[in-house]
């Protein structure tokens, strides 16, 4: 790819106009597959609705158009599904809450057994669907390599049935199970997994985390995840404006602060070992991440926490250190 | 061929000649020897193409078989108890999605107290879960409802759950005769999905549907249920002309025609129920026998015409329906509503005590003689004194009122 540098946002991120069209993202093409069309029920400035049809249109691409999906319950299935409506144009199965690994399992399985190996298997869910209720089916078929690739949107919460906290929300945030009410400061510190971590440690073949503010990133990652075999893991965070309280406008802006802040670390992993990160070229204060989110606002009230905010900072500094996120150090 | 041969086994290996595309399972007592053996026949490439699933739990067993029906493949899995109750979410949702998974429930009792032996408050605990439910009397009956079921599924478009008792017919060495895989071949067609998911013909499956279409989805979710007391019917007498051999169908009768009391009941007991049953009749008592082996959908016609004459029914239930009854003998007594029938709902056999020829025979000639209850649950093989010495204790504890 180009070698480009766009100081005015501080990332490696590039402009489409910027480069060769042959570079450019599938995304900014015509001959795009539209995997989910418009006309969904999703929030204005939805991360996981941008990040689906990312996700999806790039694997569509790398594979031929040979694909089907399995999706667990969740918003995405909610906005996209409406009976007697679809806003799918790829062969899609939504079963259960906590069960879409394992029906993409017997998707594949039953693939093979009829001689349809050119065939790939996606399944979608939430960050409640991979880490929380899905995680037993999910550690299953990471266990045993099956072909699959998932792919976890992550918003750090149960945004579909009103934003309560889940396994993957982060510390301090407001939830609606975790308001800053009595003495609690939002949600609890020491709680949370990181299921890239945890998906890293059945040494699968691939594990990569993206976000929306990085479409390059994000569909190579999607490529390289397609055209690879047994049990593959993206997980990628698409902030949610109801659920985060963020502008609807904000919403790959607060991506890309998560990631530049060192909050959120972009990386890849082969059979278990970590083998690329996105470098942060500057680093910007978690702070900087913190105050366009509404579930942080009673960090900066009066008279505010200000331990709780640098405690945050240091879960971003040790992030930075333990991935080697800063441009210039030794990964 | 009749062959000695282990209940699991004999299944296994008729599961196997159904060509399969996927069997998920995760072990569980009483099902495990199905899936050992089945494990062998699939490594061994006796079962065609069938890709065999060591899934995490029962609920990623059933989750498999969902994803691998709508994927246009034949699906099977076996569980029990604890094991049918952990895959109880992904139940109604396969027969709502209309995948004709076919799973053998080796029946065992649901705790706590665990255990492990036989009874039926397993299935009965989904019985409103949208799956056709059988049951086998016999290894032999075993064997022959698992070709039928699949039959019966792909034809409706609704899974089948295939009961047959943990450990008296699961571990139970018997002469069985295995059909051919002609037959087998003769009686299932290759599957074909009602949709599935295919690059060529991109199609969404489990959309989510509100109050505005629910009810029609449900309603014809319950006729096709009803349908499906003929196609079982014709199940049975389709693979009584292929194989030579009647099994299966709705109800099963033995010495009704000219009876006044008949026993109730599914599964293994009918074998020990109809040996009384002629013990009795060759002492001069008009008794007989019914089996239900289609309890779900609920054979209400056949059940009312073989006991809308009777004097007595006394029903005999391997699971309770704690706060109510019995739910068979709740379904006979509305069957049976309208009629003069003296209605007796007995709870015996409960995890694995057996059920004997004595309590069969017990129980007939007390209904014979008017002495049954036919108003209180009957509790024949009760440890009384032991059981009103613990509720004495219980009652003596209990504090009233503030």
């Amino acid at each position: 790819m180009t070698e480009l540098k766009l100081y005015q946002v501080g990332t490696f991120a590039a402009g489409n106009r910027l480069l060769d069209p042959s570079e450019r993202t599938e995304q900014s093409g015509a001959g795009r597959t539209n995997s989910i069309t418009s006309g969904h029920r999703a929030c204005r400035g939805c991360g996981e609705a941008l990040a689906a049809r990312v996700v999806l249109d790039a694997a569509m691409r790398a594979c031929g158009g040979r694909m089907v999906t399995v999706n667990a319950t969740g918003c995405l299935e909610v906005f996209s599904t409406p009976y007697p409506e679809s806003a799918w144009r790829v062969p899609w199965l939504h079963s259960l809450f906590g069960n879409a690994a394992a029906v993409a399992t017997g998707v594949a399985s039953s693939l093979r057994a009829q001689g349809r190996d050119d065939v790939r298997v996606v399944a979608q869910a939430g960050d409640g669907g991979t880490v929380d209720i899905g995680i037993g089916c999910l550690s299953g078929m990471f266990e045993r390599n099956d072909d699959v690739l998932f792919v976890c949107y992550d918003n750090q919460g149960y945004m579909n049935t009103g934003a309560q906290r889940s396994g993957a929300t982060p510390a301090a945030a407001s939830t609606a199970t975790t308001r800053p009410v009595g003495r609690r400061i939002g949600n609890a510190f020491g709680t949370g997994k990181s299921l890239p971590a945890i998906a890293m440690a059945h040494e699968i073949p691939y594990v990569a985390t993206a976000t929306v503010a990085d479409l390059h990133d994000l569909e190579r990652k999607v490529s390289t995840a397609i055209r690879l075999h047994g049990s593959r893991y993206l997980h990628v965070l698409v902030p949610c404006p109801l659920g985060w309280g963020t502008d609807s406008a904000d919403t790959v802006r607060v991506a890309r602060l998560a990631a530049e802040s060192g909050f959120f670390p972009v990386f890849e992993a082969v059979d278990g070992e970590v083998t690329e990160v996105r470098q942060i070229r500057r680093q910007v204060p978690v702070e900087d991440y913190l105050r366009l989110q509404a579930r942080f606002a009673h960090l900066f009230g009066e008279p505010g926490h200000p331990d709780v905010v640098a405690r945050l900072q240091r879960q971003a500094d040790r992030s930075i250190a333990r991935f080697g996120l800063l441009e210039g150090e030794p990964s | 061929m009749l062959r000695q041969v282990e209940g699991s086994r004999a299944v296994a290996e008729t599961v196997s000649r159904c060509r399969p595309h996927v069997v998920a399972a995760y072990p569980i007592s009483p099902q495990t020897h199905i899936v050992e053996a089945l494990a062998d026949l699939v490594a061994e490439g006796l079962a065609g193409t069938c890709e065999f699933l060591l899934v995490e739990s029962e609920f990623g067993a059933m989750s498999a078989c969902i994803g691998a029906s709508a994927a246009g493949g034949r699906a099977y899995t076996a569980t029990a108890s604890q094991g049918l109750l952990f895959m109880a979410e992904a139940l109604p949702n396969a027969s709502g999605l209309r995948l004709p998974i076919v799973m053998t429930v080796a029946n065992r009792a649901l705790g706590a107290p665990i255990n492990i032996w036989n009874d039926h408050s397993d299935a009965m605990s989904q019985r409103d879960s949208g799956w056709i439910q059988l049951f086998a009397s016999s290894n032999q009956e075993a064997v022959d409802l698992h070709v039928q079921a699949f039959a019966v599924a792909e034809s409706l478009h609704v899974p089948v759950m295939v009961n047959m008792d943990g450990f008296v017919l699961t571990h139970a060495m018997e002469a069985v005769d295995i059909p051919e895989q002609s037959e087998v071949d003769e009686l299932l067609p290759p599957f074909r999905a009602l949709h599935r998911l295919d690059p060529d013909d991109p199609v969404t499956i489990g959309a989510m549907v509100g109050p505005e279409a629910f009810t029609e989805v449900k309603y014809l979710e319950a006729r096709r249920q009803l349908r499906a007391l003929d196609v079982v019917q014709q199940a049975a007498d389709r693979f009584a002309a292929v194989v030579g051999r009647r099994s299966g169908g709705v109800v099963s009768t033995y010495r009704v025609e000219d009876a006044e009391v008949v026993l109730v009941g599914l599964g293994s007991l009918l074998g020990t129920a109809a040996d009384v049953v002629d013990e009795l009749r060759d002492d001069g008592l008009p008794v007989g026998l019914m089996g239900v082996t289609c309890f779900r959908p609920w054979p209400f016609d056949e059940v009312r015409n073989t006991l809308g004459a009777m004097r007595h029914v006394v029903v005999l239930n391997r699971a309770v329906s704690v706060g109510a009854g019995s739910i068979l003998g709740a379904d006979v007594r509305l069957t049976l509503a309208g009629t003069p029938v003296v209605v007796h709902d007995v709870v015996a056999g409960l995890g694995g005590r057996p059920v004997t020829r004595d309590l069969v025979r017990f129980l007939l000639t007390d209904a014979m003689a008017d002495r049954l209850s036919d108003h209180e649950l009957v509790f024949p093989d009760l440890e009384q004194a032991l059981a009103a010495r613990a509720l004495e204790a219980e009652l003596a504890r209990e504090e009233v009122g503030p």
